[in-house]
């Protein structure tokens, strides 16, 4: 799906946890996320703490997109 | 002679464990126990081998805790020297074959030992392990367990005796790029004008060199200024409306949903949950922004950091879906999210 959203000319970033996946299925900008049944939270966490982190985890996605990339490049930072 | 020694590795699924709520499972070895398609294995290898040891590791565990789970398990196989390490085999499972795939290439390159698996030749591990391990072509589901336990064990048979491995459409493994010379009885002319007149007669005909297919969009350039644009939202992690209105599969999806989100600020356990039958759903249906975040990007597009978020998300289920599937609803979703002038997608996985 990434792919065909790329190919229409869209940018787009693939949020996902496990990232060797999708680099296989070629996806251009990927953001590494936190565990399979919840990449954008932490049901451990204080409702609170679990917006923080998924607010930071969208910023990641944010920045992906606002960033030129030459190849597929993974934003773990 | 001594029997040849296997080391069998398979998920909690197949060791009747569990399902997806199970998927947490850390890795664990029964020694001298054959389990789950372990039995099918050891049926054909009769008196040759036997499995002298089965390695059970949970889906989510070992790929979220990739190099913990890969060295506990080196630890395991090592110490029971096995001849031939087996894994799976995986069929669709996504990240089943991806834990095959990792762990037998990583038991053939750290501890010298031959190892082989098998698996749907969609299954994201195929593209990356086929080249790297023997893997066995299955067919999509446990259905298949005797047609690919029938290819497995002689393989790896073989693969323990160190006997020579023949050609990929013989052995039943996958192409793994490895090229072999050998002398044809019949001269290149002659074979092209045969697949020609085949051609022609629009009878099958099988080619020699198979174009490679080279399947990667570049990237689009970056998005100018976030604070003037509209970020749509997409996933395969299966988020609906509360009741899965259009009935979505919990597994091979046959459509996506398209689904109105204007003036949704919070996706509630009251007002969504996922359709997805391939994780633990208790997560996403107690909050389902923990897979789709919407919540973050009302606040962000409340404080202007991006223009707008697009007031449609397109979902589905990416489990055991279709490549064919995917990029069919994508193609057509897209378009739409062009025509409604989305200038990014945010799109997540599970």
């Amino acid at each position: 799906m990434v792919k065909g959203i790329e190919a229409a000319g869209i940018p787009v970033v693939h949020m996902c946890t496990v990232t060797p996946i999708s680099m296989t299925v070629g996806a251009n900008r990927i953001v590494p996320t936190i565990a399979i049944p919840h990449p954008l939270g932490n049901p451990a966490l204080t409702k609170e703490e679990e917006y923080e982190l998924r607010k930071g985890l969208v910023e990641k996605a944010l920045n992906a997109l606002t960033t030129e990339v030459e190849g597929q490049t993974i934003f773990d930072k | 002679m001594s029997k040849i020694k296997v080391v069998h590795y398979i998920n909690q699924f197949f060791a009747n464990i569990g399902g997806e709520e199970k998927a947490d499972f850390p890795a664990e070895i029964r020694v001298g126990e054959v389990v789950g398609p372990g039995l099918a294995l050891s049926q054909k290898f009769g008196d040759e081998a036997e499995i002298v040891a089965t390695i059970i590791c949970g889906d989510s565990y070992f790929n979220e805790n990739l190099d913990k789970a890969k060295a506990d398990i080196l630890a395991m196989v090592k110490e029971h020297k096995p001849d031939v390490f087996v894994a799976g085999p995986a069929f669709n499972a996504g990240r089943y074959g991806v834990a095959c795939g990792t762990i037998a290439d990583a038991v053939q390159e750290e501890l010298g030992i031959p190892a082989v698996t098998g698996m749907y030749v969609e299954n994201p591990g195929a593209d990356m392990f086929k080249n790297k391990v023997y893997m066995v072509s299955t067919k999509n589901s446990a259905a298949g367990m005797r047609d690919a336990v029938g290819k497995l064990a002689p393989l790896a048979l073989k693969l323990a005796k160190g006997e020579k491995i023949g050609a990929s459409c013989q052995e039943g493994y996958m192409p793994n790029g490895v090229r072999v010379n050998f002398f044809e009885k019949e001269r290149g002319s002659k074979r092209a004008v045969k697949m020609l007149l085949k051609k022609l007669a629009d009878k099958p005909f099988e080619t020699e060199y198979p174009m490679p297919s080279f399947d990667r969009v570049d990237p689009n350039p970056a998005v100018k200024d976030l604070s003037k644009a509209t970020i749509a939202l997409v996933t395969s992690g299966g988020i609906v409306p509360k009741g899965n209105p259009d009935h979505i599969e919990s597994s091979n999806a046959s459509h996506y949903g398209e689904y109105d989100i204007e003036g949704v600020m919070d996706l509630t356990a009251e007002t969504y949950e996922t359709a997805h039958g391939g994780y633990d759903p208790v997560y996403a249906n107690e909050d389902a922004d923990r897979v789709l975040p919407v919540d973050v990007l009302r606040e962000m597009e409340k404080n202007g950091v991006i223009g707008k978020l697009h007031n449609k998300f397109y979902t589905t289920v990416g489990n055991g879906t279709a490549v064919a599937s995917a990029k069919a609803f994508a193609d057509e979703y897209a378009q739409k999210l062009k025509a409604d002038g989305v200038d990014a997608v945010i799109l997540t996985s599970t």
